[in-house]
């Protein structure tokens, strides 16, 4: 069996799945029933100064899809609405009680020296393994000069980031916002304060539906409602690339990354690890469907790895990356062309509609006579596809569609390669 | 008709507790199911399900609206190409119409999308405040119509979309034709043929003379002379014979004839119910009877067919539901003597088994008898009355039986007009009735306004 042990920046961890800081880490009872249930590590949702946060009533909305599953979510919570002495203590009895587990405290202060000052030792005489910034959370709190409205600004992250790691010696995870232009500013600065990792994404704006009825966005507070924080399967994608532009960074590439951002099951966890991530956080997942999830993630893990022959967690990681790169230098002499299995197919006609309407009308309607009457038969024009993908999307059929590589005479040549780029050596000069 | 069995024994129980028998066949969806359901249409384009409806209902169309909450434009889409879309969502042979088509039947899943019973609930939930179709402004033109059935009525809503005034014409005492007489009590329950007849005749301009018969009191001469066009719409209100002696004892009945007056009765335990029958045929009509004569309670119900079970042209799914009311299905066996007892009454059947030889069906030599209390026919329908005396009708070009007519409904008579059962190729199916009512209205209206036009001054 692979070894699905971690070892993040000096944290140490049985397996890579962290609950990331959110509800399901609110406090000592959900975090020993995580642990029961598997889970390797937990980051303790976030710590602010006392008097705690107050939290209004309703909190969460979703993107629903077809049948009702959860496709985004969006939450108006803040941080912890416990006091820090209740909190301290129970992150100390259960990190004594759970010895094996990653235990990371997620803090949030004001910019001032003097709070990271005082709080942090406090922390750290937890037992805690390590602590994360909250710089990301972008409701409620930013209006307070917190969250987000740090993690948008590079020497704020830098600043704090270097308070924290002058008062405690715990390992410093800087968790980002995904709201920015480009996350590598942000990630560069944590690593000039001297942060051990950073931790992404936190979550992104979001309004997810509104009551038409009643004019107003969800989740409703009273008749009114605020923009929230999104996360759950839709923001994969977004955060799989931040992450993927820290990893190849030559700046950062250097620096742990702990992945966040609609990890549902061992796959999405593969793609963040192989894309640059030494542990992954969930939270959505877990708070759709208990805890127990965790058991099918670390065995679908395990068994994909054994499959694979990768022994270890640091066996795949950032095997992805190298083949992550800027557009221009993508093969232009590559070429794939749509292939449909017609013993699979069904005669949808979605991916000749797609194709006609919307992209380069390479599928051709036939008209078949058969014994029950006429049929449809759709077939590829190779000449006229441009290797889009899209019919291969929108067909409903596993492998009905594939997207069969051309056998190329041409050799590789990328854009500040290729003649018909008029500024290729303009390009290649300042290469 | 049916007095032919008041020798029987009455249906044992209440009303009420008989009427429970009848209830729907195949329940509703509840919302939640419909949701569900709809989520699994896949959109297809050019989609098979709408080539295999006979009136080519927006199958993707209509259930990507029940999905996204628009239940009367779901509904919209059915009725604007079926306006009979609540009584063909329940009594469609969807088996081997648009759900047959369904790409989700493809090998890999073989469940196809419930459309039937999603088209059921578009029509279930609409809430329209008024009709919902509009009446062009007034043409002038009056339509005559005979035969208020599934091809008539959609005719005439057509025609009155199209501005026309339309004068139906129906033999009996109710408008719906099959629907409100003919259709197992258990799939169109309750009013609920009536209930869409007022839907139907709720967008004006259709009025119907009840009790008016062709070829009776009604001549299609005098319709032809006095109207703008006429259009047909008649059935085939005979049954067939089976030929043998004994045809009109007591006991012997029509199933068309029994199915009409369980439909009708006030009181389902005034009814007549052989202990024991038989119900010779093997359509939907002939399973019909079988089925509800089970419902009623008889103790022995075997359906008699000539040949075996892939040339029945009752559905599989049909098949199946004889069989779950313990139908006996006896197959390769020709009718051949009624069986009477001293008193001139039936009491049972003596067939011959046959056999197909060189693709020919033959008779064996060997011979069954079956006891019954009564013997149902359901050997298909023939022309009734009407079309056969009225002399002008008498004149139209025939396939057998069946009237012929052109690809836009035309019969040889100019401005007569005909379709559903009584045309061949009719299929007898209520929705292939709709698609000819509604095709033939278009082309009363293209034929009307293309003849104003010939006539206009040059």
């Amino acid at each position: 069996m692979a070894d699905l042990s971690i070892d993040f920046c000096g944290i140490k961890s049985p397996n890579p799945f962290w609950l990331a800081s959110a509800p399901p880490t609110d406090k000592a009872y959900n975090v020993i029933r995580a642990f029961e249930a598997g889970w390797g590590g937990v980051v303790w949702k976030t710590l602010g100064e006392d008097p705690p946060a107050v939290n209004v009533s309703s909190r969460y909305s979703a993107l629903h899809g077809k049948n009702r599953d959860v496709i985004g979510f969006n939450n108006i919570e803040l941080i912890t609405d416990r006091s820090l002495e209740i909190n301290l203590r129970e992150i100390a009895a259960v990190k004594k009680a759970w010895p094996d587990r990653a235990m990371v405290v997620s803090m949030m202060l004001p910019c001032e020296e003097a709070p990271w000052r005082e709080l942090l030792p406090l922390v750290e005489a937890t037992g805690a393994d390590g602590i994360e910034l909250n710089f990301g959370c972008p409701h409620g709190m930013p209006e307070r000069g917190m969250g987000a409205a740090v993690g948008q600004q590079p020497d704020l992250i830098e600043r704090v980031t270097r308070w924290c790691k002058t008062y405690t010696r715990l390992p410093v995870i800087v968790k980002l916002t995904p709201n920015i232009t480009d996350v590598r500013a942000p990630a560069r600065a944590a690593l000039a304060g001297g942060a051990d990792a950073v931790s992404l994404i936190n979550t992104i704006n979001s309004i997810t539906h509104l009551d038409l009825d009643r004019m107003v966005a969800y989740p409703i507070v009273g008749g009114a409602s605020t923009h929230g924080g999104y996360c759950g399967a839709a923001v994969k994608p977004i955060a799989l690339n931040m992450v993927a532009e820290i990893a190849r960074d030559p700046a950062t590439s250097g620096l742990p990354i702990s992945g966040i951002g609609g990890i549902g099951n061992w796959r999405d966890a593969a793609e963040f690890i192989a894309l640059g991530a030494g542990s992954v956080q969930v939270c959505t997942a877990a708070m759709l469907h208990g805890f127990r999830i965790v058991e099918e993630m670390k065995d679908g893990l395990s068994r994909w790895m054994d499959s694979k022959g990768y022994e270890n967690i640091a066996a795949f990681s950032r095997k992805a990356v190298p083949n992550t790169t800027d557009w221009k230098y993508l093969d232009m002499n590559y070429q794939v062309i749509a292939s449909i299995d017609q013993d699979k197919c069904i005669a949808c006609g979605r991916c000749y509609v797609a194709c006609e309407d919307t992209s380069h009308q390479a599928i051709a309607k036939l008209i078949t006579a058969g014994p029950r009457g006429e049929g449809r038969r759709y077939e590829v024009k190779p000449a006229d596809c441009v290797g889009c993908n899209l019919c291969e999307i929108t067909c409903p059929v596993e492998d009905c569609i594939t997207m069969v590589p051309q056998a190329s005479v041409q050799p590789y040549v990328n854009w500040t390669q290729d003649p018909r780029n008029p500024r290729a050596q303009v390009v290649a000069a300042l290469e | 008709m049916i007095e032919t069995l008041l020798h029987l024994p009455l249906a044992e129980g209440t009303h009420s507790a008989l009427s429970d028998c009848f209830a729907d066949l195949a329940p509703p969806l509840t919302m939640r199911q419909a949701a569900i359901e709809s989520a699994r249409c896949l959109y297809c384009y050019d989609a098979p399900c709408t080539r295999a409806c006979p009136t080519g209902i927006d199958v993707a169309s209509f259930i990507r609206n029940i999905h996204d909450g628009n239940v009367d434009g779901a509904a919209i889409t059915i009725l604007k190409q079926n306006i009979f879309g609540g009584a063909c969502a329940r009594v469609c042979p969807t088996e081997i119409l648009c759900e047959d088509a369904c790409v989700r039947n493809h090998d890999i899943e073989a469940q196809p999308v419930k459309i039937g019973l999603l088209q059921r609930h578009a029509i279930d939930h609409a809430q329209f405040d008024a009709h919902p179709f509009q009446r062009a402004a007034g043409t002038g033109k009056t339509v005559a119509v005979v035969g208020a059935g599934p091809a008539g009525l959609s005719c005439a809503h057509r025609l009155a979309m199209l501005g026309h005034d339309v004068v139906v014409f129906e033999a009996r005492d109710k408008a719906g034709g099959l629907n409100e007489y003919g259709i197992a009590k258990y799939k169109l329950p309750g009013d609920f043929a009536q209930r869409e007849v007022e839907f139907l005749l709720s967008i004006g301009g259709i009025e119907i003379q009840y009790g008016r018969t062709l070829g009776v009191d009604l001549q299609l001469a005098e319709l032809h002379a006095r109207y703008d066009a006429v259009f047909l719409g008649i059935g085939l209100a005979a049954s067939r014979q089976l030929g043998l002696t004994g045809e009109d004892a007591p006991g012997l009945l029509a199933a068309v004839d029994y199915i009409a007056t369980l439909r009708q009765a006030g009181d389902l335990a005034a009814l007549p119910v052989p202990r024991r029958a038989i119900v010779i045929g093997a359509g939907n009509t002939a399973i019909d009877m079988a089925v509800q004569l089970k419902r009623l309670g008889a103790e022995e119900v075997t359906m008699v067919y000539r040949r075996g079970f892939e040339s029945m042209s009752a559905t599989g799914h049909e098949i199946e539901i004889a069989k779950t009311h313990f139908v006996r299905i006896r197959t390769w066996a020709a009718p051949l003597e009624v069986l009477l007892d001293d008193g001139g009454r039936v009491r049972g059947m003596r067939f011959e088994e046959t056999c197909l030889q060189d693709g020919r069906l033959i008779a064996t030599g060997s011979f069954i008898e079956i006891a019954a209390d009564a013997v149902f026919k359901a050997i298909g329908q023939g022309m009734g009355l009407g079309a056969l005396v009225d002399p002008l009708a008498q004149e139209l070009a025939r396939n057998g039986d069946k009237i012929m007519v052109d690809a836009h409904l035309r019969t040889a008579l100019p401005g007569v007009y005909a379709g559903g059962d009584c045309i061949a190729p009719g299929q007898d199916l209520t929705v292939q009735a709709v698609q000819h009512g509604k095709l033939a209205a278009l082309a009363i209206h293209n034929d009307i306004q293309s003849n104003a036009e010939a006539a206009w001054p040059t």
